[in-house]
């Protein structure tokens, strides 16, 4: 699973283009920066890979997993 | 005495869900960059560098002897964002900065965050003979063909043919030279000890370029000497694409030109 | 007990005592004594000395000396200082202490490498971008370029601004008696400097101010620090001024000249002084003043085609006439020069 902080998104979309599990997408609103940020769509689709953390140039998704 | 037992399991049992449902952080923003919003554009590759920089440090737990040097460029805002000592210098100058530093405090871990036009067009005189010293310092060296900050000119690394904003038609060979490969023309220096170059347009080549870093970090910790890492990185912005296709172009374009590899490895 | 040293050998020693931690230059005429003595001193003191690949590399090696605290210099002639400016600006605007030695030589271009004076504008108004000062010291002989030297970093320190010492290829070449006298003195503690963040927040040195706002404050904060050097550091000499009808002003090498036509004007009877400013910035602007109060007349005599003489005719505030006589690329000139100058001074015949 994975965090996504709303405010620091600035909606590039690489996440998008690197998950491996479609899981992501951009929101309907904006964000107070103007920017549609992204929104995890299934939580259980996630498998927590890290491809979005990595690729994220805002450092703004925080990957969890289950202890 | 069952009911005791059944107390007792009970407490046991909820326990157990809490720890079910308890999640680990396993990949969050590292102590050593501060929890700001970055000044770069959306889809920037300084934020994805600097996230890899500050992991390094974090893992080589090198945070409380580093000093940084900021060149003049996008990442000239390095000091807001890092949390350990940055200095800025002035523009093309700090692997100059950094040779003062290193020299007078050699206990010190001392890297430079330079641009391609800080580092190969104005500066390119203090970085072949900070390498030829073999200076026992580390250069992360965003090469991204243009400049940045001042609105996407020409810089010394841009394609043939890639228009800028002092190109409108196109790098022309004839007027403007070729493209510069900085490891290529530092690899026959005796003084450099490690040279690579990465990438970071996808997962796969983000993680080789953290290697790449850790092993350049590494390479001072333990006083071997120079150390340059090429990170082909993106500029959506100045290159009028959107941010998932300009990492696309990385990988058709750019890595055609300059390709990823270890140019020296000497440690 | 006194040695027989050169001017350049002097500034060495002096800055050696003053607790040098590193070296950097690159070859230039009439400074290379300091570059080649340094070489092995350094090397015999375990201290860091390196030839840089240019002028801007040596001052940028200096400025990252200077952010970690260490007492650090380079030096050059006038070519190589013009090459340096933006790294002193760069150095105003983060504030940090060095030390820049300028062993003047004659221009425009490359000159020649005789001594001169004509670097005077390029010192004490900034020489590079921007709205800053530095410290500005004229030794005029060997025994000043060590003390010079000596005291330099400790008023760097003390208002974190680069100092320079403008000498000259003379006074650099010259062969004199020094005596040796100072002493090794503790380090000064500095609560700005960067040493890695350990047990503190993270720090930053910058010169870049972008938000708006921001940058006028640091600029008026620069614009105080050097009010208050104005009014504490203010350095000059007097010769023989007390009784004097004509003050004749000069620095460096040319005050020592000027002290020999003095010599030759008192036989004449001709009642003449000297003032000589030490800190060509601060300039000694209201000693001058109360001089010119008096209906003193002026004479300034440089080793250039008038630069000094823009800063008297300030401070003398059109109150009273100033003079000048000079001479420039490589050329000095002679006391019987200034002696004929004074004597047409005298006679009111200007």
């Amino acid at each position: 699973m994975i965090k996504i902080n709303s405010k620091k998104c600035k909606g590039c979309g690489l996440c998008i283009s690197v998950c491996p599990k479609s899981c992501l997408l951009f929101s309907e609103g904006f964000n107070k920066s103007g920017y549609r940020w992204v929104i995890l769509k299934g939580k259980k689709s996630c498998i927590s890979c890290g491809f979005c953390y990595l690729i994220c140039p805002d450092v703004c998704i925080e990957v969890l997993h289950k202890i | 005495m069952l009911l005791q037992n059944m107390k007792y399991l009970k407490k046991y049992f909820i326990f157990i869900i809490i720890l079910i449902k308890m999640k680990k952080i396993i990949l969050s923003r590292p102590k050593s960059l501060n929890n700001v919003v970055f000044s770069y554009c959306p889809g920037c590759g300084h934020g994805i560098i600097h996230r890899l920089v500050s992991e390094c440090i974090d893992e080589l737990s090198i945070r409380e002897k580093t000093i940084a040097v900021t060149p003049v460029g996008c990442a000239v805002f390095g000091y807001d964002y890092f949390n350990f000592d940055v200095t800025e210098a002035p523009h093309g100058r700090p692997p100059a900065v950094a040779t003062g530093i290193k020299r007078t405090n050699p206990d010190k871990f001392v890297f430079t965050y330079q641009g391609d036009g800080d580092i190969s067009a104005i500066g390119i005189a203090e970085t072949i003979h900070a390498a030829n010293r073999s200076e026992n310092i580390s250069i992360i060296f965003v090469n991204n063909t243009v400049y940045g900050m001042t609105g996407g000119q020409m810089a010394p690394t841009t394609l043939a043919g890639q228009i800028t904003a002092t190109t409108p038609f196109g790098r022309n060979l004839k007027n403007e030279g070729f493209p510069i490969k900085l490891c290529e023309l530092l690899s026959v220096l005796d003084g450099t000890v490690y040279l690579e170059r990465v990438a970071i347009h996808n997962p796969k080549n983000i993680i080789n370029a953290k290697k790449a870093i850790k092993r350049a970090f590494q390479c001072q910790i333990d006083q071997k000497g120079f150390s340059l890492i090429e990170i082909v990185s993106n500029c959506p912005v100045n290159w009028n694409m959107s941010p998932v296709d300009s990492m696309k172009w990385i990988e058709d374009k750019l890595i055609k030109t300059f390709p990823l590899k270890i140019f020296k490895d000497k440690i | 007990m006194k040695k027989l040293v050169k001017g350049n050998i002097a500034l060495c020693e002096g800055a050696i005592i003053s607790g040098l931690s590193s070296y950097f230059g690159y070859p230039i005429t009439p400074q290379n004594e300091i570059s080649s003595y340094l070489s092995r001193k350094m090397f015999e003191l375990k201290k860091v000395f390196i030839q840089a690949e240019s002028e801007i590399a040596a001052i940028n090696m200096v400025l990252g000396a200077a952010v970690t605290g260490m007492r650090s210099m380079t030096s050059s002639s006038s070519p190589g200082i013009s090459l340096k400016q933006e790294a002193i600006s760069y150095m105003a605007g983060m504030e940090l202490p060095a030390l820049i030695v300028n062993v003047q030589r004659g221009g425009p271009g490359l000159g020649n490498i005789s001594g001169s004076q004509s670097d005077y504008f390029q010192a004490v108004k900034g020489g590079g971008h921007g709205d800053y000062k530095m410290i500005v010291l004229s030794p005029n002989s060997a025994q000043e370029m060590y003390e010079f030297a000596y005291d330099s970093f400790d008023l760097a320190e003390k208002y974190r601004i680069p100092v320079m010492i403008l000498t000259d290829g003379m006074i650099g070449q010259m062969i004199e008696p020094v005596s040796f006298n100072k002493t090794k003195k503790p380090k000064n503690k500095q609560n700005w400097i960067l040493n890695g963040a350990k047990n503190r927040k993270p720090r930053s040195i910058k010169s870049l101010f972008v938000k708006e706002g921001f940058l006028e404050r640091h600029n008026i904060k620069l614009q105080k620090k050097y009010k208050k050097i104005f009014k504490n550091e203010v350095k000059y000499e007097l010769y023989l001024a007390e009784d004097a009808n004509i003050i004749v002003i000069a620095y460096g090498i040319a005050s020592r000249v000027v002290k020999s036509a003095i010599k030759l004007s008192r036989i004449n009877n001709i009642k003449v002084g000297l003032l000589r400013p030490i800190t060509l910035w601060p300039f000694p602007s209201k000693a001058i003043y109360s001089f010119a109060k008096t209906n003193k007349k002026f004479l300034t005599v440089e080793l250039n085609y008038g630069q000094m003489i823009e800063d008297v005719k300030l401070a003398v505030n059109g109150i009273t006439h100033v003079e000048f006589i000079g001479r420039g690329g490589g050329g000095v000139i002679t006391e019987y020069e200034i002696f004929k100058k004074i004597f047409h001074i005298h006679n009111n015949s200007y």
